[in-house]
């Protein structure tokens, strides 16, 4: 019992971070069709923003966090015209070389700039330490996680079903020309639906800063976990990614728990296994 | 074959060699670098033999690649199956090299088929991150069954024994660079009649329009789980080569470092016109071995950029950069 | 001919034979090139770097050492971590470069891979870190400066066994060191009364250890023991040590030196404090060697830069090496190499007295049983007891036939 307690704690708060990660990988490559393995990129550029500002400069906690957001996503606005934008129509292999390329330049800068170490991350105090719930113990950090993370994930779907934005890019991921002949300038909505992508993938790297280490590596480490969540979750869905982060994340989790040996090699049995079932993912619609 | 059939933008070297199957003078060229090699650097003869096997290894990515189209990122799997079937032979008493390749390629070629089986009906995304699972599945199997395999120690006591019972493998590696550099030709040969022939042909049907070779009633799927199985066949050769020279396997030829080198160094030199690897996989790897060695950072980041400026400006890699300029000045009078 | 011709001519002259005299004298000088094989790209990276600067350091400070006409040359490689690269590097630099010594090599599959090299080649191959218990055995060439995981481990779990508690649980890296450490550790601890209540396998490349820690924390032994690798998973595992709150719960934290490794520390927060270690050398030891090495390596690379276990194997190692050209001229080949080295010395190494034994060749030292504590503000790796002269026991206990 407690075994299962602890199980869906911890799965749900890498579930969390692996989401806030993904999401924005799934709607732009259902959107723009385009394989962006550098996504994570963003995650861990998140993650060195809020840490830098952090431990050099001293700011707190929350402003770091929101520094994340905001540079990465105004950074990515950047990468996608001078870059991205090139290959939208290109072949899949192409796209994939291109941001195979700069996995390999982040790696390398990041690992010139900061070192090859992780970068240090210690909670903020208020967040430290075990919540006590009388029956058992939670590390506080991990709570707070799954609150913010249920907290962005509410927000990010009432954004998408509720404001003219979110009906804009549901509505390009369906049927692009359509969208295009009613008027939606379909460019522009790249732009900035790749920007809220990146800047949500750089707050998943910052939160999760503290389960998952801020090292310059990050993109090609988390990589596979990253495209599972998306393959499984399915192309251009925003739900999809949510409840394949919640089955890789519980599934993770568990089996370090209960089978550490083998775990590695059931989830990739298991996303096979998926895949085969569901091509388009268990969602998927694109 | 008239022109009006070939696709306007087919490479030039494709359709020189589509065209007459006869060999053209150019062909020549790699082997006589090759075997002037051996002469001028005897020194680095452990650097050419894993130059060699670089090459069988992008030549079966070629095949699934830039002839049917498969983008895959697993393609270690075999090369390592093989890899671990020379090795564990060589192990258990068996080193008889020339089988040792056999068995390799029969293995993998096992492998290829029964997974290509299972992935091949998919496509785009999906198709990419299943021939990464398998790649992970049996890369975690060969970790966990370490006491057959050596696991992260790697795999110990192989003893080869001479090619054709003659030619020991020494230390200065002259055996091995020849070895190589003859089962390379075999393997291009066979690349290359597979290629010329109406089963080539149609893989690039394939690969430019499936649903007109649905159309017209051509198996695409047993063609592509064919090319996949032979690729498999030939990537374990390739992994039975390094086991064989090197007398050791260890668990990174089933990394997936090892698919993407593979695939970059194919990149580089162009996809698709079977002289790439010939190319890329040189160039690649001296250059490696020349600046990795001095700044590895700063390596990881050229390679990155460069990268991204072949496909952004160069999609056809080096070769297809010479053909546009070869192109370009038969145009100028 | 004009006087300024035949004074250039005379001068150029005067030149030609001065080079010539020059060159005659180094052609009678010796050269010993020490062909170095280490990881200096990819996650350990940062390991490699500390065993080279050790090297570094020991050849600057003994430039004087070096006998009358002996040149020292280090021809350094980068194996990426991998076996295959490894063992080819090590074949460029026998065949290639005609080395007469190698060093270095971080990792045992490396490592084991070039083995059978030396012995080809007839080399004497000083390996400077990789732990694996058979490497030694692999080659009558190889002679080890660094350790192996049951030297540290099974003094360790004795210890535990007598002064923390009687029910203890593992948790290891699912590889081969991983597997040492717990075998010497759960060896050690039973020896002594204790009893060994359960034990995690975990993924080598895990980053999040929490999950595996609540197991343990639902059991709630005594003592855990954990073994990673060497490098960045030590942070990770004080994380996770304090986040699931396994240290207010009284499970005592134990381990070899990597979970406290000395550049990391500074990043741990106040997780590691009180944590035992068994290890070989940490910088905080007093002895008169070690503050005379620290002065050195801080004039060197600086008053932030930390030197650890693996910079102190580069150094000795260095040592051992030096001792073989000193007591051969410059001229040697493996057999007289090895006859040095079997057996070989030093009282006064940064760690303390070492040898190299002479029937494993393998080394010979102190391990000291350390805690973490709070020293003028930094954490530093207290040594507390000290272990004299362990031999590597999984040798004593799988004796050759």
């Amino acid at each position: 019992m407690s075994a299962a307690v602890s199980i869906a704690f911890h799965g749900l708060a890498y579930a969390m971070v692996l989401y806030l990660i993904s999401v924005g990988l799934s709607v732009t490559m259902g959107l723009m069709g385009f394989v962006n393995l550098a996504h994570g990129v963003f995650a861990a550029a998140g993650g060195y923003v809020m840490t830098r500002l952090i431990n050099g400069y001293g700011v707190p906690f929350p402003l770091a966090v929101a520094a994340a957001f905001l540079a990465v996503g105004a950074g990515s606005i950047v990468l996608e015209r001078a870059l991205y934008r090139r290959l939208y129509g290109a072949d899949e292999l192409s796209q994939v070389l291109m941001s195979v390329g700069l996995i390999f330049m982040s790696v390398a800068s990041a690992k010139f700039l900061w070192g090859p170490l992780a970068q240090p991350m210690s909670p903020p105090g208020y967040l430290s330490g075990q919540l006590d719930l009388g029956f058992r113990t939670f590390p506080t950090y991990r709570s707070f996680l799954i609150l913010a993370g249920a907290m962005l994930v509410t927000l990010l779907w009432l954004g998408l079903e509720r404001t003219r934005f979110g009906a804009r890019i549901r509505a390009a991921v369906d049927n692009r020309r359509m969208a295009q002949s009613i008027g939606i300038n379909t460019s522009l909505l790249f732009t900035w639906t790749f920007a809220l992508g990146s800047a949500l993938a750089a707050l998943g790297g910052a939160l999760g800063a503290e389960i998952l280490a801020i090292d310059p590596g990050y993109a090609l480490e988390h990589l596979i976990y990253f495209l599972i969540v998306v393959a499984v979750g399915g192309l251009g869905s925003i739900k999809g990614p949510f409840f394949a982060a919640l089955l890789l994340g519980i599934a993770d989790t568990g089996f370090k728990y209960l089978l550490p040996e083998f775990g590695a090699f059931f989830i990739y049995a298991l996303t096979l296994g998926l895949l085969l079932w569901r091509p388009r993912g268990l969602f998927g619609r694109a | 074959m008239s022109d009006a059939t070939a696709p306007p933008a087919a490479p030039l070297a494709v359709e020189l060699l589509v065209r007459s199957h006869r060999l053209r003078l150019f062909e020549l060229a790699p082997w006589l670098v090759a075997v002037a090699a051996y002469g001028l650097f005897p020194d680095y003869l452990s650097l050419g033999s894993q130059i060699l096997i670089g090459v069988v290894f992008s030549l079966s990515l070629d095949l699934i690649l830039g002839y049917a189209g498969i983008v895959t990122l697993g393609q270690a799997a075999f090369f390592g199956a093989g890899a671990y079937t020379a090795g564990l032979l060589a192990a258990h008493g068996w080193g008889e090299p020339l089988s040792g390749l056999v068995a390799a390629g029969i293995i993998a070629a096992i492998l290829g088929f029964l997974s290509g089986a299972i992935i091949l009906r998919t496509q785009g995304l999906t198709l990419l991150m299943l021939t990464l699972m398998i790649s992970f599945m049996v890369q975690e199997a060969a970790n966990k069954a370490g006491a057959v395999t050596g696991g992260a120690d790697g795999l110990q006591g192989m003893e080869v024994w001479p090619v054709l019972g003659l030619f020991r493998f020494d230390l200065l590696g002259r055996t091995a660079y020849l070895y190589c550099l003859a089962v390379l030709f075999l393997v291009w040969l066979a690349a290359r009649r597979i290629v010329h022939s109406p089963f080539g042909r149609s893989l690039t049907g394939i690969r430019e329009n499936e649903a007109r070779m649905h159309a017209i009633g051509s198996p695409v799927f047993r063609r592509r789980l064919t090319i996949y199985t032979i690729a498999a066949a030939l990537a374990g050769v390739a992994g039975a080569l390094l086991a064989e020279t090197t007398q050791f396997v260890a668990l990174e030829v089933l990394s997936f470092e090892r698919s993407g080198a593979g695939l970059i160094m194919l990149i580089i030199g162009g996809v698709g016109r079977l002289y790439g690897p010939f190319i890329g996989v040189p160039l690649y790897m001296v250059a490696q071995d020349r600046f990795a060695q001095a700044d590895p950072v700063y390596w990881d980041f050229w390679i990155g950029l460069l990268l991204i400026l072949v496909v952004v400006f160069a999609r056809g890699g080096l070769l297809g950069f010479v053909e546009q300029l070869w192109r370009k000045l038969r145009k100028t009078p | 001919m004009t006087r300024q011709t035949r004074r250039w001519r005379r001068s150029a002259g005067a030149a030609v034979a001065a080079a010539l005299a020059m060159a005659a004298a180094s052609a009678a000088a010796q050269t010993v090139k020490c062909g170095v094989i280490l990881t200096y790209s990819g996650p350990q990276a940062s390991l490699g770097e500390q065993v080279d600067k050790g090297i570094e350091l020991y050849v600057a400070e003994h430039a004087k050492d070096l006998p009358q006409g002996v040149r020292l040359t280090l021809i350094k490689r980068d194996d990426t971590f991998n076996a295959d690269v490894g063992k080819r590097l090590a074949q460029e630099l026998i065949a290639r470069d005609r080395v007469n010594v190698l060093a270095g090599v971080i990792g045992t599959p490396a490592a084991n891979a070039i083995a059978p090299l030396a012995t080809e080649a007839r080399i004497p191959f000083v390996v400077m870190n990789a732990a694996g218990v058979t490497t030694t055995r692999l080659s009558p060439y190889v002679a080890r400066v660094s350790f192996t995981h049951w030297q540290l481990s099974l003094p360790l779990g004795r210890w535990a066994a007598e002064h923390l508690g009687k029910r203890a649980m593992t948790a290891v890296s699912d590889f081969a060191p991983g597997y040492d450490g717990e075998g010497g550790f759960s060896k050690g601890f039973t020896e002594m009364g204790g009893e060994i209540v359960g034990s995690i396998r975990m993924p080598v490349m895990t980053l999040d250890f929490a999950p595996f820690f609540e197991r343990v924390k639902a059991a709630r032994p005594d003592v855990l023991y954990v073994f990673i690798p060497a490098g960045q998973q030590a942070t990770a595992v004080m994380k996770a040590y304090a986040d699931v709150g396994l240290k207010s719960a009284g499970v005592k934290l134990v381990g070899p030196q990597d979970i406290v490794t000395d550049e990391e520390l500074a990043n741990m927060g106040d997780a590691p404090e009180g944590v035992v270690t068994a290890g070989n050398y940490s910088p905080a030891a007093e002895r008169p060697q070690n503050i005379a090495f620290l002065a050195a390596w801080r004039r060197a690379y600086g008053d932030a830069a930390v030197a650890n276990f693996m910079s102190v194997a580069g150094w000795d190692g260095m040592a051992a090496i030096y001792d073989v050209i000193r007591r051969t001229g410059g001229r040697f080949d493996g057999d007289q190499a090895m006859a040095i080295l079997r057996g070989w010395k030093d009282p006064d190494s940064p760690r303390g007295p070492i040898m190299i034994d002479p029937e494993t060749r393998d080394i010979v030292q102190n391990v000291y049983i350390r805690r973490t504590e709070r020293l003028g503000g930094h954490l530093a790796n207290v040594e507390f007891k000290t272990i004299e002269q362990v031999r590597d026991p999984w040798k004593e206990l799988n004796p050759l036939k």
